[in-house]
């Protein structure tokens, strides 16, 4: 048998833990809050935007959710990276990946945010009418605060999904959690090893999340008949 | 102080109000009655513009409007603010609890300082008898209890005018006596109501004229001796006899 010569490295293991954690640390959770907070913003337009009785702005935000799904996440990167200076836009590494993770999120996000908007029984937004809230005040005293609950576990999955898509930042040379095990593995081979390193910093990551996520599901859950 | 002429309605194909016509003097409490379907929450939404008539004018005191082109953002505000809706459904804010839910057209439209509106709040619960639930959320309440947290929630932004649609249909039998007793109580403190209702026996003691509406007009106005023990219409006899 073959596998019966596999030996870890542990000094390897111990010795390239630190520089991957910290590209995590230092790339890949910023890179996603940051995209996440930009992209938030995105969707919340364009689910405006699908929800305007205005034809036009239905049309455009249509338009931009469906080729955001219809299209890789690794060729909007490209795009945005490779593509633009063509056109004379010049930009850092870590912004390139910043505008397309958060393009990204907008068309996934503006989805979930329609979804929970409209979630919201109309009989509320009458209520906010009735003692004299116009259409904006409606929505952000009364149908946000609701549409945030049911809104709540889907993006926390767009959230925890951005998180390892991150990782395609490597291919525009963004030294995130991935790419710094990647260089190592350059000089070292060690690819079983430093990959699994690499994989298990993410799932910490996720993990974390999760229960970051349960915990503000609970806070929201107070005012839900049990 | 509420007059409405001429007022119809569609939805899509289907002609729902053809002409409703009536007024209605300040502190005087109308009831409407009617068939299913006959377009009485379509008439009490459209005083709200919950619901917009396709023609017809709308006159709530000094606030005026004409259907049938788009209205202003600030007509439709002006003439909301005249009157407020208790829903059949209650339409409480879930997410707040029934003090919050009591001072949030107070606080967040009228801009009125919030201890205030906090003080008028209290006052209004003790009226409809919640004094000791404010701190409680919607869900925690029984559905009499919810529908009287509607009713102080509509009584908090001081309308001229107050409508209620079937307050009461979505109650089990033993709630219902607790909220008619709050809306008698308000009669008689002389708010213009104007109240959707198959309660006849409530209906009597409380209105001050009664309109019965069939297929999308009003076939009679009356005052409740009259129009309950001799209707003029045979529509309406029979709609009596019908549910009595
Ligand atoms: N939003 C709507 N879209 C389409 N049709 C509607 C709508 N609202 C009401 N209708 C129709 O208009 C007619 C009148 O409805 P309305 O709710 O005003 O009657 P109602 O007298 O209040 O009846 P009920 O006693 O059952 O509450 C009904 O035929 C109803 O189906
Ligand atoms: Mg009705």
């Amino acid at each position: 048998m073959f596998f019966g010569n596999i030996t870890i490295d542990w000094n390897l293991a111990a010795k390239s833990f630190t520089p991957i954690l910290m590209g995590g640390l230092k790339y890949t959770i910023p890179l996603a809050i940051a995209s996440f907070i930009i992209g938030l913003v995105i969707a919340f337009t364009m689910a405006m935007c699908r929800l305007s009785s205005i034809k036009l702005l239905q049309w455009i935000a249509r338009i931009y959710i469906s080729i955001i799904r219809g299209t890789p996440l690794l060729v909007q990167l490209s795009i945005v990276y490779f593509g633009l200076p063509e056109l004379g836009i010049n930009i850092s590494p870590v912004n390139g990946a910043i505008i397309a993770l958060s393009l990204n999120v907008g068309g996934y996000a503006a989805e979930v945010i329609r979804a929970s908007i409209l979630s919201v029984p109309k009989g509320q937004w009458e209520a906010g009418y009735t003692i004299g809230m116009g259409y904006f005040q409606t929505l952000r005293r009364v149908i946000i605060p609701q549409a945030m609950r049911v809104s709540i576990p889907p993006l926390s999955n767009t959230f925890i999904s951005l998180v390892k898509d991150t990782s395609l930042a490597s291919t525009i040379t963004v030294t995130e959690l991935f790419r710094r095990a990647q260089e190592i593995t350059a000089t070292s081979y060690n690819f079983l090893l430093l990959y699994s390193e690499a994989a298990f910093i993410y799932w910490i990551f996720c993990f974390i999340l999760s229960i970051i996520q349960n915990i503000i599901e609970e806070r929201l859950d107070r005012y839900v008949a049990k | 102080m509420l007059s409405v002429q001429d007022l119809h309605k569609s939805f899509g194909d289907h002609h729902v109000l053809k002409g409703v016509d009536f007024s209605l003097d300040k502190g005087k409490v109308l009831v409407i009655i009617g068939p299913s379907g006959s377009g009485k929450t379509t008439v009490l939404r459209s005083l709200n513009l919950l619901e917009m008539p396709d023609k017809g004018s709308l006159k709530i005191g000094d606030a005026n409007v004409l259907f049938g082109k788009r209205l202003s953002k600030k007509a439709v505000k002006q003439i909301r603010q005249k009157s407020a809706m208790v829903f059949q459904g209650y339409n409480l804010f879930p997410h707040r609890t029934v003090l919050e839910n009591v001072i949030e057209g107070p606080v967040q439209v009228q801009k009125i300082d919030k201890q205030e509106a906090i003080q008028k709040a209290k006052e209004l619960l003790e009226k409809v008898g919640l004094r000791e639930h404010i701190d409680k959320y919607p869900h925690q309440l029984s559905g009499g209890q919810q529908q009287r947290v509607g009713i102080a929630r509509a009584l908090a932004i001081e309308p001229d005018l107050l409508l209620f649609d079937e307050p009461t249909s979505a109650l089990d039998p033993e709630l219902v006596g607790e909220v008619l007793k709050v809306i008698k109580a308000l009669a008689n403190e002389g708010w213009t109501m104007i109240i959707v209702t198959h309660e006849l026996k409530f209906a009597e003691e409380v209105a001050d004229e009664v309109l019965f509406m069939d297929q999308g007009t009003v076939i009679e106005k009356g005052q409740p001796s009259g129009l309950f023990h001799q209707p003029e219409h045979e529509r309406t006899k029979q709609f009596l006899s019908r549910i009595r």
